[in-house]
């Protein structure tokens, strides 16, 4: 307790300190500089004009990520990472982009065409100066406004730390403490925007919020925080990601999600992950380190968490529900693709705490190439989770004889009335299925595309349609040049 | 239609199976090859659909015209050959109708027709299915998952109706069933004999060949063509069976 205050009072005078020189002097510039250090987190924060309470919460999560050391229990591989050479901020100026499409990389538009993306969508995905043509501030606008008249709040974490900071500051980091890991603290120290959404009791979400009609707005850079509130009774469904890829010359991301359901509320996310993978030696290609979590604060609360996982050199990932309240339901849908040389250790922590809790885990691994798959999964159940109840379904498949799936199911158990299931196969796409297909018509890829998503369709049935259609697509896209 | 001159072929193991068959099949016409097991009838129908695995030494095939060994497996379904598996594959998570439909629309895309969307063909499996007297059961589940062995060669039969291949060979479809299925299997078979189109059955037994009339019977031993005639030779084989054929040869 004492330390506490303590540190609370050091952080105060420090950044006090920090203000008389901090960032006056450098208010000015659109960058940090290199490196990460409490005045880096001053500058952040003061660029983005935030209350003190708010750097106060950065600089201890700084505090507590400097005393970590960079987690290595997951079955990946990767060069270290010097965090002292990256930029932790930079302004979300206007990059002068490319003209038109006829400027753009050739083979992102080939990208663009398979998974049959619009082609007016195509130009704001390639970052192309849009006009008039396709206005999605006002489409934004338009939603807006819907929302508004129903108690909803989505906007920028950044606009919510001004227009509701009662709201953010009651809830940030309750789901996923400032020190609860390496990353999570990095992002807490240095997180650029995201999103934040809160639904009011009895509310039910009228459309699916989505990151997406804030496509042009500025990029959220590599360390997104995104919070997500639903109310009493309250349900939300939200969109994350895109199934286009996405290019980014940040190679680590840290991303953090925090969703709080309430007593009877629903809180249903969805992720289509499709960053750049690197290329077929392993070259380039982003590190994504994120962490997820929800609570089901109240009683009977549901979250559910589906994800397309398909891009990214390196994912480390792990969505996870809290069921505090009594007869709380948790999911997660998950299919995990790493074809190349990607490497995927990614599942979820399903903590069974209140009474008559349950949880669903559905994970489908799709190893190609020289890929790497790992599912790694906890459930737990406390002593107070009477008649708690988890099945688990984990099923790998491979594609040729150089890749890798591996399972990795953690299960503790502290209640006697528990029941808890674990299943999990290994299969590959044996010549027989792929021949079956050929000989009626089918080129080997369109067989492999179909094979895959046969395996994927408890997971992809999960998805909100319109997203359904274009994961479909990608997964047959992220699998090309897998057989033949 | 199907012109098969001197072809010989190896398994992976280095056995050769067929040495040096000759066969030469029309439009309109219905052909069997009879033969004991292991004289080389799955072969055949595996090398001629193109699986791989089997290697050809010698021998060509002209099927409609081209070379039918240069063609890949794919390229032979689109040019109109159809295989009935003996052991049809389960592909789980695929519903079978939507299996049937990727793939007709990959053999029309190749012939320059319209693809057809979900309605246009679901219109056109429920007249295929009256007519082959086939329930529509099994068309939402998945391709061929927990399918009986009769439901398995009912659904191959399916297919082949809704492909509308011009050359069909049939891998001992008529093994395991029994009698209702096989009558299903045969009806459907007989709908679609067609001047335009060729049917070759390979079966072990003449049971088939009493509900499904061939125009020619062949008798395949030993990976060679050792005998051939009209229907009455089938009846024949199923009297003296394989061994004095053998003999006789």
């Amino acid at each position: 307790m004492t330390a506490s205050t303590d540190t609370v009072q050091t952080v105060r005078s420090l950044s006090q300190e920090g203000y008389k020189y901090g960032f006056v002097t450098e208010i000015e510039a659109d960058e940090a500089p290199p490196g990460l250090s409490e005045d880096t987190i001053r500058f952040i924060s003061a660029k983005k004009e935030e209350p003190v309470w708010l750097l106060e919460w950065r600089l201890s999560a700084f505090r507590a990520w400097l005393k970590m050391t960079q987690p290595n229990w997951a079955k990946l591989h990767l060069t270290p990472i010097d965090y002292q050479a990256a930029t932790y901020y930079s302004a979300p100026k206007k990059s002068p982009g490319p003209k038109s499409l006829d400027e753009v990389d050739p083979e992102l538009l080939r990208t663009y065409e398979k998974l049959g993306i619009p082609l007016r969508e195509r130009e704001a995905l390639a970052g192309v100066a849009v006009d008039a043509v396709f206005d999605s501030i006002s489409v934004a606008t338009t939603f807006k406004e819907e929302l508004a008249k129903l108690g909803i709040i989505f906007c920028s974490m950044g606009e919510a730390v001004r227009e509701h900071p009662e709201l953010v500051r009651r809830y940030l980091g309750t789901v996923v403490p400032q020190n609860d890991n390496f990353f999570a603290a990095l992002n807490s120290a240095v997180f650029s925007d995201g999103s934040f959404a809160y639904v009011p009791s009895g509310v039910r979400c009228p459309m699916e919020l989505s990151t997406y009609f804030r496509i042009n707005a500025a990029k959220s850079g590599q360390f997104e925080r995104t919070l997500l509130v639903a109310d009493a009774s309250s349900y939300v469904s939200y969109l994350e990601g895109c199934t286009a890829p996405q290019r980014d010359e940040n190679q680590l991301h840290a991303a953090v999600v925090e969703l709080i359901a309430h007593e009877d509320a629903q809180i249903k996310y969805s992720t289509v992950q499709n960053w750049y993978p690197g290329d077929a030696e392993g070259r380039g290609g982003i590190y994504n380190f994120v962490t997820k979590r929800g609570a089901c604060r109240g009683a009977r609360a549901k979250i559910s968490w589906t994800q397309v996982e398909t891009g990214s050199a390196i994912t480390w990932k792990y969505p996870s529900c809290v069921l505090e309240g009594d007869h709380s339901i948790g999911e997660f849908y998950s299919v995990a693709i790493t074809n190349n040389r990607q490497q995927a250790d990614t599942g979820t922590k399903m903590i069974h705490i209140g009474k008559d809790t349950r949880s669903t885990i559905v994970a489908k691994g799709i190893s190609a190439g020289r890929g790497q798959n790992t599912y790694r999964g906890l459930v737990r159940v406390q002593p107070r989770a009477q008649d708690a109840r988890n099945h688990t379904q984990c099923d790998s498949l491979l594609i040729g004889d150089r890749c890798g799936a591996h399972t990795v199911p953690y299960i503790e158990v502290r209640n006697p009335s528990a029941r808890v299931e674990h299943e999990a196969t290994t299969s590959k796409i044996s010549d027989d299925q792929l021949f079956y297909c050929r000989q009626r018509g089918l080129s080997a890829e369109d067989a492999v595309s179909l094979i895959v998503n046969g395996f994927c369709k408890e997971v992809l049935k999960e998805l909100p349609m319109e997203f359904a259609v274009e994961a479909q697509k990608l997964l047959a896209v992220s699998l090309e040049g897998s057989v033949g | 239609m199907l012109e098969i001159s001197n072809l010989h072929a190896r398994l992976a193991d280095g056995r050769e199976i067929l040495r040096g068959i000759d066969l030469s099949v029309n439009a309109g016409e219905v052909h069997a090859i009879m033969g004991p097991n292991g004289s080389g009838k799955s072969t055949l129908a595996a090398v001629l659909a193109g699986r791989e695995g089997c290697m050809v030494g010698e021998g060509t095939v002209t099927y409609l015209g081209h070379d039918l060994l240069a063609m890949a497996a794919e390229e032979r379904a689109r040019a109109g050959l159809f295989l009935a598996f003996q052991y049809p594959v389960e592909i789980p998570g695929v519903n079978n109708v939507y299996f049937l439909r990727t793939a007709a629309n990959a053999q029309r895309r190749h012939r320059g027709e319209p693809e057809l969307d979900a309605g246009q063909f679901l219109r056109a499996v429920r007249a295929k299915l009256k007519l082959l007297d086939i329930g529509e059961d099994l068309m939402q589940r998945a391709v061929n998952v927990g399918f009986s062995g009769g439901e398995k060669k009912r659904n191959e039969i399916f297919q082949m109706a809704m492909l509308e291949p011009r050359l069909a060979i049939l891998d001992e479809t008529d093994s395991g069933l029994d009698i209702d299925a096989l009558r299903v299997v045969a009806r459907g078979v007989n709908e679609q004999r067609a001047p335009d189109r060729a049917i070759v059955m390979i079966t072990h037994y003449q049971r088939l060949l009493g509900y499904v009339e061939p125009d020619r019977v062949h008798v395949l031993q030993d990976g060679r063509i050792v005998e051939s005639g009209d229907k009455e030779l089938a009846l024949e084989l199923e009297r003296r069976g394989y061994g004095l054929i053998g003999d006789a040869a």
